[in-house]
């Protein structure tokens, strides 16, 4: 309770501050919004639609009253007036009209986003697994060729950049070899499970590699560490098999830092999904910031910044939720 | 005469480094029958913990070398395969460990802890395995053991903790039981708790003990047999009571006159060992404890710093076993040694 | 060696650490006397003063508003004098409030309740600022040496941090310094740019030593300093103390779980209980006719190699179950939970610590020798109530029953019910 209000509390906060960023750029947002053929009273139009012409803190509160009771777009009395016919409701939560997109916000993200979680998900499915397998791999054959050579494979990967690995993998597993067909984004309903998550396959491990790496270090040296600790001798002393001391005892104490990496990569993924989305030409979250981006889109970025901020706190909390259940000293009494 | 329940024979434990080999254990042999106490007394490094883990093949898939012969009931435990010795685990021999906060895992409860030690030698229901769990638990003198088996460890008192690993070495009924350090983590009131209720159970369950301990009073209550080590060998060997009334290696002289003593005169000196323990990788020459022994002066030559001693009978009894040059260590024991530690037996004598 | 220390406290040093002064170093450390039991001072007028001290942690509820639900309460009104150049031991077991104890006498805390007064001066409540000229005279040393010095430190920094930070020295005479005090806690003096893992624990031991000595403190609190050592290096680190007290007139606060230990170092016991002392004696008085309860299990307990040695183990008093939790404890007497003589009037009032001797105070209602515990509570007339602990509106109880540090010249004796006179 107290996380979430502080949460709400960030994300006021973190909104202002994109408001006051945004405005003090120096770039000239109206005419990004204006269009081609800008014409003096265009520019003035656009302003008024957008609210620029307003105090930037006036522009904030006019937001927030969006996100509460919702608004009408252009705001601008006056506009309203004179041409009726494109005044769009946005109910609340409304988080604000992207006049270069002519739609609200809320709609752009609710087009984006299930390109974006389906990617996610699939992601962290495969660099989960591969990362603690490879990774108890790696500290069971600690010293030996088997450890160095995951340690060194992973490294290597992470140290190409995501948009090489992304066209490599398309050039090659999808064009040329013909594995994996061209991914394309196919939802659930339209496909079934398995089409969906063929297509993913691609983008999916483009973004996997990229966090496969510190996965595999990870759980390879919480794994080791655990592995010393005195009540995995216990373990042994009591005649466990070396499989089942492994899996029930040391990787269970790996599982708290394990979980608070992923709570923060999941919050954190945006940024890598932006490349790869780019590469494969989803049309996701990712996608959606770099259009934002170089359009001077306030209201979509502030939606975005906003979605990723209480992505991040709620992920937070749910680690902090996770870290009570697997370790009972967190549990409050 | 019969052959000992339990026997180690020139158990070596080496563990080699960049440096050079670091022998931890370096040729230990002492036996030990049913329902008696063996007590193993050395400082830090002097190999203690190394051995006993060797004999539960704690070193197994290890980097240590291990060599010598560990014959219990007749059956060599370095020679027998993984399978074997992970069924001799638990079972017929168990151990508890020091510190039974770290021993224990933090995010298992106490009962299935104990739980999984029965289910792993016997095939019975989770269910069966948490009733003999919470049998255990009472039988080692825990509160409402039905309650308790819930817990988590860190729920524990420290005393409480010592007594549920106890139990958990013991729910299978072994035949050897090493305590490694048992009570050194805990208050001595707790301790004194943990010692009664452990020579209660050997009692019961006529398990043969290994005692490790750097505290000489513990192992004056409890053992039969005393082995002091230093240095990776045993450098005396014998009757815990011979041993503690009658010690003839300086060594072992230096333990009983550098601790302070709760009874007794308060005259008494503290006669520190001089030095540290010496290093295992380059061990000093001759014998390991020349360097901190203020007696090598009385043996003739330099025999103290070029050859090693040694484990031989001493000069009261055939048992009595020392690895010393000193030729009359009964005479200096009772001349410059007791007067000093215990002025008062002295006295009434 | 009395003009050891260069010039006054707090002064810097005029001239260079001279060769007479490395030579009596020297020969210190190798004592022509044994390393007896140290011998008390009676007479010596007290450097440390501490009075109705209490130190209640506050436990905190969860939730957004973290209200205080409860308070542990560490340390609940102990008093005790150490006099100047001696040294008072408190012994007791895990969570018995003397770790709290010492760390209250640091100021690393600030107490509750209750006064510290350090020669002279109160210092319960005194300002950071103020602080620091106290920290160079009350010095702690702790039990972990491989904890409690930065690996990142040489041994030469380490120790001379404090002179740095004080200013006592001028900058190029920290060395030499360093290198004196390496050589009074007996380690090699070139050893100054070494680091702390290339040390034995024992060495490490001494190395915390030394910097505990750098600013020639008058109180040492030495929180178990030789319970993480091997025993044949306790000895060791005992007797270095020992030499340093002696040499230089060091009060010790010594905290120890060891009863063998404290009563080889200590002329006087306090034993504590759950925050309380519930018996403080000198040594003799304490080991060989302890009075309360809790003290007369505690050394039972102790395992004794020598005593073993001449004639087998002595019985032990068993003790019940644990220690009770510090939020809630027993009403009345703490230790009533766990003490075979527990009666009604322990639940009810608490035993005052009285004074029974000379040098023997004892907070039991039932205090006597083992074997010889009375019957009737020796404490109810005195506290107006009748046995079973209920208050007695016809008694009139005594009224100088207060938590005094120290002892008074007339005490209650316990063989004639009535207080007595030296």
């Amino acid at each position: 309770m107290r996380r979430a209000i502080i949460g709400i509390i960030l994300l006021l906060a973190l909104s202002l501050l994109t408001f006051v960023l945004f405005f003090s750029s120096g770039v000239d947002v109206t005419r990004f919004a204006c269009g081609k053929n800008c014409t003096p009273e265009k520019r003035a139009t656009t302003e008024k639609a957008l609210g620029y012409d307003k105090p930037t803190v006036v522009q904030w509160t006019d937001f927030l009253q969006g996100v509460v009771v919702g608004r009408d777009y252009p705001d601008d009395p006056e506009l309203q007036r004179e041409s009726p016919e494109i005044v769009t409701h946005c109910p609340a939560p409304c988080f604000g009209f992207s006049q270069v997109n002519a739609k609200t916000v809320n709609s752009l993200i609710a087009e984006a986003a299930p390109v974006s979680i389906s990617l996610a998900m699939v992601a962290v499915f495969l660099w989960v697994l591969f990362g603690v397998l490879f990774g108890l791999i790696a500290a069971v054959r600690k010293g030996t060729w088997i450890d160095r050579g995951i340690v060194g494979a992973t490294l290597v990967v992470y140290a190409f950049p995501t948009f090489f690995i992304g066209i490599f993998l398309l050039k090659y597993v999808a064009i040329k070899w013909q594995l994996l067909p061209f991914p394309q984004y196919v939802t659930i309903a339209d496909g079934g499970v398995g089409e969906w998550f063929v297509n993913l396959l691609l983008p999916a491990t483009t973004l996997a590699l990229f966090y496969l790496a510190g996965y595999v270090r990870i759980t390879r040296a919480f794994v080791l560490e655990s592995l010393s600790e005195d009540y995995i001798r216990t373990a042994t002393a009591k005649g466990l098999a070396p499989r089942k001391v492994l899996f029930k005892h040391a990787l269970r104490a790996a599982l708290t830092p394990l979980v608070t990496m992923i709570g923060l990569d999941l919050a954190s993924l945006l940024g890598g999904a932006i490349i790869t989305e780019t590469v494969f030409s989803y049309h996701g979250l990712g996608a959606l910031a770099l259009r934002a981006n170089v359009s001077y889109d306030l209201p979509v970025l502030i939606g975005l910044l906003l979605l990723a901020g209480a992505f991040v706190i709620l992920a937070n909390i749910v680690v902090d939720v996770l870290y009570a259940y697997i370790d009972p000293r967190v549990r409050l009494d | 005469m019969t052959t000992p329940f339990l026997s180690v024979r020139d158990l070596k434990v080496h563990f080699p480094t960049p440096d050079g080999i670091v022998k931890a254990t370096d040729g230990l042999s002492f036996t030990l029958e049913k329902g008696k106490t063996i007590g193993i007394v050395g400082e830090s490094g002097s190999g203690k913990s190394v051995s006993s883990s060797a004999i539960l093949g704690l070193h197994r898939h290890t980097n240590a070398i291990v060599s010598g012969e560990i014959l219990l009931d007749g059956v060599d435990l370095l020679k027998i395969s993984d399978e074997d010795m992970r069924r001799k685990r638990g079972a017929d021999v168990a151990m508890i460990f020091q510190d039974p906060l770290s021993a224990m895992h933090p995010y298992y409860t106490v009962g299935s802890q104990i739980a999984e030690a029965y289910r792993v030698h016997h095939d019975v229901s989770r269910k069966k395995a948490k009733a003999r769990a919470v049998e255990m638990l009472d039988r080692v003198g825990i509160p409402q053991p039905d309650h308790r088996v819930d817990d988590y460890p860190h729920q524990f008192s420290g005393g409480m903790r010592q007594r549920a690993m106890i139990a958990m070495a013991l729910i299978n009924n072994p035949s050897l039981l090493i305590a490694d350090e048992p009570t050194t983590a805990l208050d001595v009131t707790v301790q004194a708790q943990i010692l009664d209720l452990l020579q209660d159970l050997q009692r019961d369950f006529d398990a043969a003990v290994i005692m490790i301990t750097h505290d000489l009073g513990v192992i004056a209550e409890m053992a039969d047999d005393v082995l002091v080590m230093y240095a990776g060998r045993a450098v005396e060997y014998g009757a815990g009571k011979e041993i503690l009334t009658h010690p003839e290696m300086p060594y072992t002289w230096g333990l009983l006159s550098s601790v302070p003593d709760v009874a007794g005169d308060t005259s008494a000196k503290l006669i520190p060992i001089p030095g540290n323990p010496p290093s295992l990788l380059t061990p000093p020459p001759g014998c390991a404890f020349n360097p901190r022994c203020t007696h090598k002066d009385k043996v003739p030559g330099d025999l103290c710093t070029t050859v090693l001693p040694d484990l031989v009978p001493g000069v009261r009894s055939e048992t009595h076993l020392k690895r010393c040059h000193l030729a009359n260590p009964d005479a200096i024991y009772e001349q410059e040694i007791l007067p000093e530690i215990l002025p008062e037996l002295v006295e009434e004598r | 060696m009395s003009n050891f220390w260069p010039g006054d406290a707090g002064m810097p040093s005029e001239e260079p650490v001279g060769e007479d002064a490395t030579d009596e170093v020297t020969e210190f450390q190798e004592p022509e006397m044994g390393h007896a039991a140290s011998v008390a001072d009676w007479g010596a007028k007290p450097i440390l003063d501490v009075r109705d001290l209490k130190m209640y942690f506050p436990v905190k509820s969860s939730g957004v508003i973290r209200r205080t639900i409860g308070h542990v309460q560490a340390v609940d009104g102990v008093s005790f004098q150490v006099p100047a150049g001696g040294s008072l031991g408190l012994v007791g077991e895990s969570g018995c409030g003397k770790s709290t104890t010492g760390r209250l006498v640091t100021r690393l805390y600030e107490p509750t309740g209750g006064s510290i007064e350090f020669d002279g001066r109160d210092i319960t409540t005194i300002s950071a600022r103020s602080l620091k000229p106290l920290r160079r005279e009350i010095q702690m040393i702790f039990q972990d040496p491989y904890t409690s010095l930065n690996p990142r430190h040489s041994v030469g920094s380490i120790i001379g941090a404090p002179l740095a930070i004080h200013q006592v020295v001028p900058k190029d005479k920290i060395l030499p310094r360093v290198q004196e005090l390496l050589e009074i806690v007996g380690l090699n003096p070139e050893h100054y740019n070494r680091y702390p893992h290339e040390f034995s624990g024992g060495q490490r031991q001494r190395i915390g030593i030394a910097r505990a000595l750098t600013l020639q403190p008058k109180l040492l609190v030495a929180d178990e300093p030789v319970s993480a050592l091997d025993v044949s290096i306790q000895a060791q680190v005992i007797n270095l103390l020992q030499d340093l007290q002696r040499e230089f007139g060091i009060a010790f606060l010594f905290i120890a779980h060891d009863l063998a230990v404290v009563r080889h170092f200590c002329p006087e016991v306090a034993v504590m209980y759950l925050g309380k002392i519930v018996e403080i004696a000198d040594r003799e008085t304490l080991y060989n006719r302890p009075n309360h309860p809790y003290t007369q299990a505690l050394l039972s307990a102790v395992p004794n190699v020598k005593q073993a040695a001449i004639g087998g183990r002595r019985e032990r008093i068993q003790l019940e179950g644990d220690v009770p939790s510090p939020i809630n404890p027993p009403s009345g007497c703490r230790f009533r939970t766990r003490c075979s003589l527990a009666q009604e009037i322990c639940a009810r009032v608490e035993p005052p610590l009285l004074q029974i001797g000379k040098r023997h105070k004892v907070a039991c209602h039932f205090a006597g020798e083992l074997g010889h515990h009375p019957d009737r509570p020796i404490t109810a007339s005195l506290l107006g109530v009748d046995d079973t602990g209920t208050p007695d509106p016809g008694a009139s109880p005594a009224t100088d029953l207060g938590n005094e540090p120290g002892y008074s010249d007339t005490w209650f004796d316990l063989e004639r019910k009535t207080m007595a006179k030296a």
